[in-house]
């Protein structure tokens, strides 16, 4: 150790020989800050954008937060779960960092979560495992972005209430955010008065969605949960087949991601969307972010970005209350589950005493104006918890979302 | 250096590894390597000496996390719990090779493949066994004999124990009679089925000690990780332990271990400071492929005679003149 020349001994080093007549400045160690996300492989994409909404962040507030200078590391964890938890050791104890921002998927989230509770290390991920804040909490972990089935609970109640559909397929990935997203939309959308028929799984990698749509029948409406670069395939041939004439199409906020604006066709165009953040919000910091965003990357930012630029701001707000502290981990982790901003990207939130936050869930239709496709917000449905309208311990009582729950009804 | 002498100088470097690496996220780093080291050297065993290449390991190492984290879930002890993994993963194993020791070549390759994916899906669909794809997580580790394997440097030494046992024992297995026979029936099966051996039962139990340390490097892994996920079986996982074990070099005891640090360290460390470690991962493939097609370690050795004779030679021929 003492001959090897680690990050940090370089950085203070070089921050020592930067800066000779300003020993203060010098001496005040930066806040460290890990970023996991994922740099190669096929979740890449939504990964580099969450580096890029970091990024942003950062450079707005001229890497200084609450009056202290802060370091970034990111880390590549190729996303999978073995990959995240050697991240997450590298960030944790080489590079002993105060907060955790990531990871992307939630099967890296979940193969960290105990490691990181153990160290104690506030960490603060989009990932969506609804268990994540609801039946295994984990009390250094704080989510801003939503659930799984955060916005496909309004979705349900929207396409019952306000679309008045009655019969309606769902088709989604087959793995757990697909599960607990469609899961979510049924509970309510059936609570509500519609029915559920019929409920498909497409494999992760499936490349001609044709067989899945040929079988949806006798229906008023359906519902994707798609994600990636899922959707761009998946709207192309539904809008091919003619079912996009017969039946309007639902959908959660990675299957219409504003980053996902400039890859979609006319294909798309009348999707109905429920999501936690909108490029279209009407908020003085989300003009500035997304303004920001095309001016450094060229493109509308979703959610991975503008997620990403939310933690930076709760970590900023936690700081502020500390004064700056890092060293008490539990009173860190408690300025952060009690931030509550109102100017952000995404709208006011709060956290519930899980850490999941409380917000803004939009509605919106997806349009093209001048030329250019956007979603716009239709309807709000503002200060939605994690457990939507429902009793909590009722709601936990149930079992976690997923293939056969909530089951078909015959 | 005299072959004792070089195994000592080993032992004393691997057990100290803990006091030199300094930051204990490099011991952990050790111990992963150990870890993919006793995996690779458990595929070798098919792959160079049985001439058998499999693409379904990952299935067998997945069994073993698997069986462990649910028996775990389930409330068993730590010792029962592994006991009952290890058999577990005799029973597949002996499944596996009844199966696709039907062929060898490429039909042995589809079959293992075939069954490696298999327990994938089974992995990734079973949710009320496995959990799907939020797999299973593990809340304790063992403490044999009173030692608790909580901290890097302990596991460190825990695998370790078991890194030399599996490396003894392959040593052992490779200079014993019927390893001599398991080379017999990857260079001339006919000539030793003439011969009056019979080959389909030494190929079953060289498949079936491949697995047993397969699975024990499964158990490693899911202690270390303290999670398992569908992620283990993937064919991903099959595919880099057999180049962990090509990259090395077939065949022999040093390689699969040569091959599982390189991919170990490009994969956790260099990937911190290069962006695109993927790619210098695979020019680095492309080049012992090139420059040494027997890989790493033979190739090495190769490289190094050349030197040491040429060395020899030329002072020499200058004597001559």
């Amino acid at each position: 150790m003492a001959f090897t020349l680690d990050r940090r001994a370089f950085l203070a080093g070089a921050a020592a020989a930067a800066l000779p007549c300003a020993p203060a400045i010098a001496a005040a160690p930066p806040v460290r800050i890990g970023l996991m996300t994922v740099k190669t492989g096929p979740l890449a994409q939504g990964g580099i954008q969450m580096e890029q909404g970091f990024t942003l962040f950062l450079k707005h507030r001229n890497s200084t937060l609450a009056g202290r200078e802060v370091e970034l590391i990111v880390a590549d964890t190729g996303g999978n779960p073995a990959g995240a938890k050697t991240k997450a050791q590298e960030l944790i104890e080489r590079d002993k960092v105060d907060f955790i921002v990531g990871p992307l998927a939630a099967f890296e989230l979940l193969a960290i979560t105990n490691y990181v509770e153990q160290h104690k290390v506030p960490m603060l991920s989009l990932a969506a495992a609804d268990d994540m804040t609801q039946r295994k909490p984990n009390a250094f972990f704080v989510r801003a972005s939503a659930t799984s089935s955060q916005c496909t609970h309004p979705l349900g109640d929207y396409a019952a209430k306000e679309m008045k559909l009655k019969r309606v397929a769902t088709i989604s990935e087959d793995f757990a955010f697909g599960y607990e997203q469609i899961g979510g939309f049924q509970q309510v959308f059936e609570d509500s008065g519609g029915r559920i028929v019929m409920k498909l799984w497409p494999p992760l990698n499936t490349a001609d969605f044709t067989p899945f749509i040929s079988q949806f029948a006798g229906i008023d409406g359906v519902m994707n949960g798609f994600a990636g670069s899922n959707p761009i395939k998946f709207n192309q041939q539904y809008a091919e087949l003619g079912a996009k004439a017969k039946w309007p199409i639902l959908g959660g906020w990675t299957a219409y991601d504003d980053a996902l604006l400039k890859s979609f066709g006319d294909d798309a165009v009348g999707a109905i969307s429920a999501a936690w953040y909108s490029s279209e919000i009407d908020t003085p910091s989300n003009k500035r972010f997304v303004a920001d965003i095309l001016k450094e990357y060229g493109n509308i930012p979703g959610g991975y970005a503008a997620g990403l630029y939310i933690n930076g701001m709760c970590i900023e707000a936690a700081l502020k209350k500390t004064g700056g502290k890092t060293e008490d981990r539990q009173a860190l982790i408690a300025a952060l589950r009690a931030v509550s901003l109102t100017d952000t990207p995404r709208g006011p939130f709060h956290f519930d005493h899980l850490g999941n936050v409380v917000g803004t869930v939009f509605i919106r239709r997806l349009e093209r104006k001048n030329g250019k496709l956007v979603n716009t917000i239709i309807k709000t449905y503002p200060n939605v918890s994690q457990f939507w309208t429902y009793d909590e311990k009722e709601y936990l009582a149930k079992p976690v979302y997923s293939r056969d729950y909530p089951p078909l009804k015959s | 250096m005299s072959r004792p002498a070089a195994v000592a100088a080993a032992l004393l470097v691997l057990a100290s590894v803990p006091l030199w690496v300094g930051n204990s996220y490099y011991v952990n780093i050790a111990s992963q390597i150990l870890i993919y080291a006793v995996f690779a050297l458990a595929l070798n065993v098919l792959v160079g000496y049985a001439g058998l290449v499999s693409l379904g390991h990952a299935g067998l190492f997945g069994i073993g996390s698997y069986a462990l984290a649910w028996l775990l879930a389930d409330g068993w002890g730590h010792l029962p719990a592994a006991l009952a993994a290890l058999l577990l993963i005799l029973g597949a194993s002996a499944v596996f090779a009844v199966l696709s020791l039907r062929a060898t070549g490429i039909g042995f390759l589809m079959i293992t493949l075939a069954l490696g994916q298999i327990l994938w899906g089974l992995a990734y669909r079973w949710i009320s066994l496995t959990g799907g794809d939020n797999g299973i997580n593990v809340n304790s580790r063992p403490a044999p004999f009173g030692v608790a394997l909580d901290g890097a440097t302990p596991f460190y030494y825990f695998t370790l124990i078991l890194f030399l046992a599996a490396v003894g024992s392959m040593a052992v297995f490779v200079a014993s009679p019927f390893g001599a026979s398991l080379k017999g029936t990857r260079d001339q099966p006919r000539r030793m089925t003439a011969l009056g051996y019979n080959v389909w039962l030494i190929r079953f139990l060289a498949f079936l000690f491949s697995g047993f340390w397969s699975g024990v490097a499964g158990l490693l892994f899911c202690y270390y990780n303290e999670f398992v996920s569908p992620n283990v079986l993937a064919l991903g996982s099959s595919a880099e332990v057999l180049l962990m074990v090509i990259s090395g070099g077939t065949g022999t005891l040093l390689g699969p271990i040569a091959g599982a640090a390189l991919v170990v360290i490009m994969k956790n460390v260099a990937s911190a400071y290069i962006e695109r470690w993927n790619l210098v991962l695979g020019a680095i493939f492309v080049a012992i492929v090139i420059f040494m097609p027997e890989g790493l370690v033979p190739g090495s050795v190769r490289l190094w005679r050349w030197l040491w004779t040429g060395m020899r030679r030329a002072p020499a021929r200058g004597g001559a003149r």
